[in-house]
């Protein structure tokens, strides 16, 4: 597919890498920033023109005419839009632009339905719904949804006196009698897709697949919470803060915003009259032990600063037993971040990207192969897809075990129906079934892929 | 520095020079001479040191800007070094320095020979020679870009250190489509030249060792005459496809999947043609004199024009003898040199434009000071960088020409002799005027001059820089 990404900020950066990494996307961004298009060409395979994104000769130079998806992610609303307007009127390609203003959401549908968008992507939206998601689950750290919900990847740390420390793979599922299947393991930096013999330690990040009642049976029998929090604390007021202050007020979560800015708080009182809104310096500890940090059962670090998330995060850690949440904005310490032992750290950035790709896959894929739906799993080191199975599958009917499957592949769950199927060895996959699939292999696009 | 990507890809650089040599290998066997000993075995020695540097790959593929340049660099030095291996064991230039300097001449397409009498050469030698024309034309490197499965953008380095001009674009977003479609234009110009020439009657063999000359802008040619004895129809199709080697590939690009207004917002290729058209009506003015018929007059100087400013160097006439005006601006067109992304060699007509227009921006600046002034070239504005760059090009440029004047002078032959010797080296012309004239060869230079004309011509060809950052130490450095 001939892919324009117009702004080579984070999220741009982000989408091209991930999009020059698979072999059938011609990727050219559009920058006014020489410096930024020359970083990027020099690191992806990819090409840069120079120039605005709304200027129609700088268009043409990148190739809108042939172009089959535009993607407007500068930091400037208007720009994209109107890049967005544009490229549609003079090729005939799929636009999907980034509007994140609060005061837009109401127009969204306008702008979708008028300039013909084919997707809008507001990465404070999608930061706070993951959030949310989180929150409502709080012993996960990621939870990823297949199969219309019927399926999730949830991925959690193995806490230090858990069953799971020191056991196998393999016997998971006799011990705890359980239907679960561990798709991925993280342990320092390093990601794998185990087999039956690998050996759980407590401190792993794994990944789990499940149907969500068998996920909260799962967590039960090893003794991790699953209800959602009843009380959040918010620190920073943000666009981010105000989306998930909404979304969790109305799922009846109580919320407490701390923001510095006089100004800002009377706003959001007004936004949001079921918060509660604390005018203070979040970063101040008196603030937040009056606040009631000791006592909340989750923490959403959401300022504006990197390092100042991260420090408040460690600070309720120890204050409270409460989930921990940390808002990143700069992607590229994501290891030492880890090694910090936070709860869960969203990457609105990252998030945004994710949601992009995934929609140009799906678009790819309505053209040339079947994946369903695909997320990013175990930081972003490997991919869940799912595939839809249809008579021409190389493995429509075949057992499992009797399939000769590349390394670094597991096949994670088949959703038949209304039935969810862990598979095991002697199971089939038939046509009309969807299956997941975990790879750490990038670009795939059928089915068949997954084989020797 | 990742030492391992260099040693692998100077591997398949060697791979692919055992794969080219078959060719010559192929020649001999055609015509039955006993060189195909000689190719075969050095078919051989490349093919195995390459299956030893490539056979084990390299786990950290990582290639930054520092790699691309040495790897280019080196590629060439490794490709010339086993190259001249041919001629040494056929036993058709015995001596190690000679065998180099004509390899070298033939990869970086500069066409200054040490050869006295050619025509005595067997054929698969000859077709070696030029072969290495061709090879050298579009460049190693771009070829292997486009046939090794080498992922991820930092390919664009190697294109970058390898192919000419003040800044390399992709003409599409993979830098594999990229090398593929200048390849393609390459070949597909290659073999309009070889049907073109053998519609004029003339013999397979010639037509394809000529074109290969042509294509890469070598000018190394199979007569002790040169081109002097082909027919003038032959001459014509030579000239114009000179010409046409000399201009940017990009500008093909643009014709096919464009339109031509493409074309015509490329100042570089107006201007080249410019000069082409200047060049031949001076020269048609100040030699009518020398010629009988016009059809004649017009066929040498246009030939003579397109020859030198595209730095190929093949001759029809000894234009050594044309009166000094002519010879001035024959000397001025071998400075200034084909279009950047085309075989050709030189300055680079885009280089000259730029600096033209920075001088023309310095006056303005210097009648109105606090005036504000862009240098735009087709119709964008050019970064500083890339104004820089060639500002610095130069002068390392001069620098060279200027020290290696020095160097050769050691030798004590006259001064026109040993400035165009420099000049046709460093810009890839192949001859010069006096004792290096068309009619003339390099072999009477010492063995140090001709280290540092072989310096000159891969410094030439690479563009100076490759070169320069593979002998800094500041490279090494860990």
């Amino acid at each position: 597919m001939n892919v324009i990404i117009v702004g080579c900020g984070k999220v741009g950066q982000k989408i091209a890498e991930q999009l020059s990494g698979e072999q059938e996307h011609n990727i050219t961004v559009i920058d006014l920033r020489a410096g930024k298009v020359h970083d990027l060409i020099n690191q992806y395979d990819i090409m840069g023109v120079v120039g605005s994104g709304t200027s129609l000769d700088t268009l043409l130079d990148a190739g809108v005419k042939e172009a089959d998806l535009l993607i407007a992610v500068t930091g400037s609303d208007e720009l994209n839009l109107l890049t967005c307007l544009i490229a549609k009127k003079s090729g005939n390609c799929e636009t999907i632009a980034r509007v994140r203003k609060p005061e837009y959401s109401k127009e969204i549908h306008l702008f979708k339905e008028d300039l013909g968008l084919a997707m809008i992507i507001n990465p404070e939206q999608t930061a706070a719904d993951e959030i949310a998601r989180i929150l409502r689950f709080p012993s996960a750290i990621q939870i990823d949804t297949f199969a219309k919900g019927r399926v999730e990847i949830l991925k959690f740390r193995v806490p230090a006196d858990s069953p799971l420390d020191n056991m196998a793979i393999a016997d998971i599922s006799g011990k705890l009698k359980c239907d679960v299947l561990v798709c991925g393991v993280e342990r320092g930096d390093t990601a794998f897709i185990p087999g039956g013999d690998f050996v759980l330690k407590s401190g792993d990040r794994i990944s789990i697949v499940a149907s969500p009642e068998n996920g909260s049976y799962f967590f039960k029998k090893i003794g991790i919470k699953t209800n959602k929090v009843k009380d959040t604390m918010i620190v920073g007021g943000g666009a981010t803060a105000f989306y998930l202050a909404n979304s969790l007020i109305k799922t009846g979560i109580k919320v407490k915003i701390i923001e510095q800015r006089t100004d800002r708080c009377e706003e959001l009182c007004r936004l949001l009259p079921k918060a509660t809104v604390i005018n203070g310096d979040g970063t101040d500890n008196s603030v937040l032990l009056e606040a009631g940090l000791e006592h909340a059962e989750s923490f959403v670090a959401l300022t504006n600063i990197d390092e100042e998330n991260v420090l408040l995060s460690l600070f309720a850690k120890s204050k409270s037993n409460g989930k921990i949440i940390t808002k990143i904005n700069r992607i590229a310490y994501d290891e030492v971040i880890n090694e910090l032992n936070l709860d869960t750290t969203i990457y609105p950035k990252n998030i945004a990207a994710e949601y992009i790709v995934k929609f140009v896959r799906a678009k790819n894929n309505s053209l040339d192969s079947n994946i369903e739906t695909m997320h990013l799993v175990l930081d972003g080191k490997a991919e869940a897809l799912e595939f839809r199975i249809t008579e021409h599958s190389p493995i429509a009917g075949k057992k499992i075990e009797s399939l000769n499957l590349k390394s670094n592949i597991i096949i994670a769950c088949i959703a038949r129906d209304r039935n969810i199927i862990t598979p095991r060895g002697h199971d089939t996959v038939k046509v009309g079934d969807t299956v997941i699939v975990v790879t750490t292999h990038r670009g795939f696009e059928d089915i068949e892929d997954i084989l020797e | 520095m990742n030492y391992k990507i260099i040693r692998y890809i100077v591997g398949w650089v060697l791979n692919f020079e055992a794969a080219c040599l078959l060719l010559p290998l192929l020649c001999a066997a055609v015509y039955g001479e006993k060189e195909l000993i000689a190719f075969a075995l050095c078919s051989l020695i490349c093919a195995v040191c390459g299956a030893v540097l490539t056979i084990k790959k390299p786990k950290n593929k990582a290639m930054y800007s520092k790699e691309g340049y040495v790897i280019v660099a080196l590629s060439w030095f490794v490709i010339s070094l086993f190259g001249c291996i041919p001629f040494m064991l056929s036993g058709a230039i015995p001596r190690f320095i000679n065998a180099l300097f004509e390899t070298v001449s033939g990869f970086t397409t500069t066409g200054a020979s040490i050869l006295n009498d050619v025509e005595s050469l067997p054929r698969s030698v000859l077709f070696w020679r030029s072969f290495t024309h061709w090879i050298g034309g579009m460049g190693v490197l771009v070829f292997l870009v486009a046939i090794l499965p080498l992922s991820g953008g930092s390919n664009l380095y190697l294109i970058k250190a390898e192919s000419p001009g003040p800044s390399v674009n992709k003409l599409v977003p993979k830098v594999r489509s990229t090398a593929k479609i200048l390849y393609g234009f390459y070949i597909m110009l290659t073999v309009l030249e070889v049907v073109f020439l053998l519609a004029g009657g003339m013999s397979i063999f010639d037509s394809l060792t000529t074109s290969f000359g042509t294509a890469g802008t070598g000018g190394l040619g199979i007569k002790n005459d040169s081109i002097a004895s082909f027919t003038p129809y032959s001459q014509w199709v030579v000239a114009a496809f000179m010409m046409l080697f000399g201009i940017d590939f990009s500008v093909y690009y643009l014709l096919i999947v464009k339109h031509i207004t493409g074309v015509l917002r490329s100042e570089e290729f107006k201007v080249y043609i410019g000069i082409v058209l200047t060049a031949i009506v001076l020269l048609c003015v100040n030699c009518h004199s020398y010629f009988s018929n016009f059809g004649d007059l017009l066929r040498h100087t246009a030939f003579q024009t397109t020859s030198l400013i595209s730095t190929t160097g093949y001759g029809t006439v000894d234009f050594d003898k044309w009166p000094e005006f002519s010879k001035t601006i024959l000397l001025m067109l071998m400075f200034s040199g084909a279009c950047a992304g085309s075989t050709g060699g030189g300055i680079k007509v885009s280089r000259l434009v730029i600096l033209f227009k920075s001088i023309v921006k310095e006056i303005k600046i210097a009648a109105m000071p606090k005036s504000t002034h862009k240098i735009t070239m087709n119709g964008k504005t050019v970064e500083h960088e890339t104004v820089r760059a060639i500002n610095v090009f130069m002068m390392a440029y001069l620098f060279i020409a200027v020290s290696s004047l020095l160097l050769i002078s050691i030798d004590g032959h006259g001064f026109t002799t040993n400035f165009t010797a420099v000049i046709a080296s460093l810009n890839n012309i192949g001859p010069g005027f006096a004792d290096v004239g068309p009619t003339k060869n390099f072999a009477f230079y010492s063995t140090f001059s001709k280290i540092v004309l072989i310096f000159d011509m891969l410094a030439g060809r690479l563009e100076i820089f490759p070169m320069l950052v593979l002998f800094s130490p500041y490279t090494w450095r860990k």
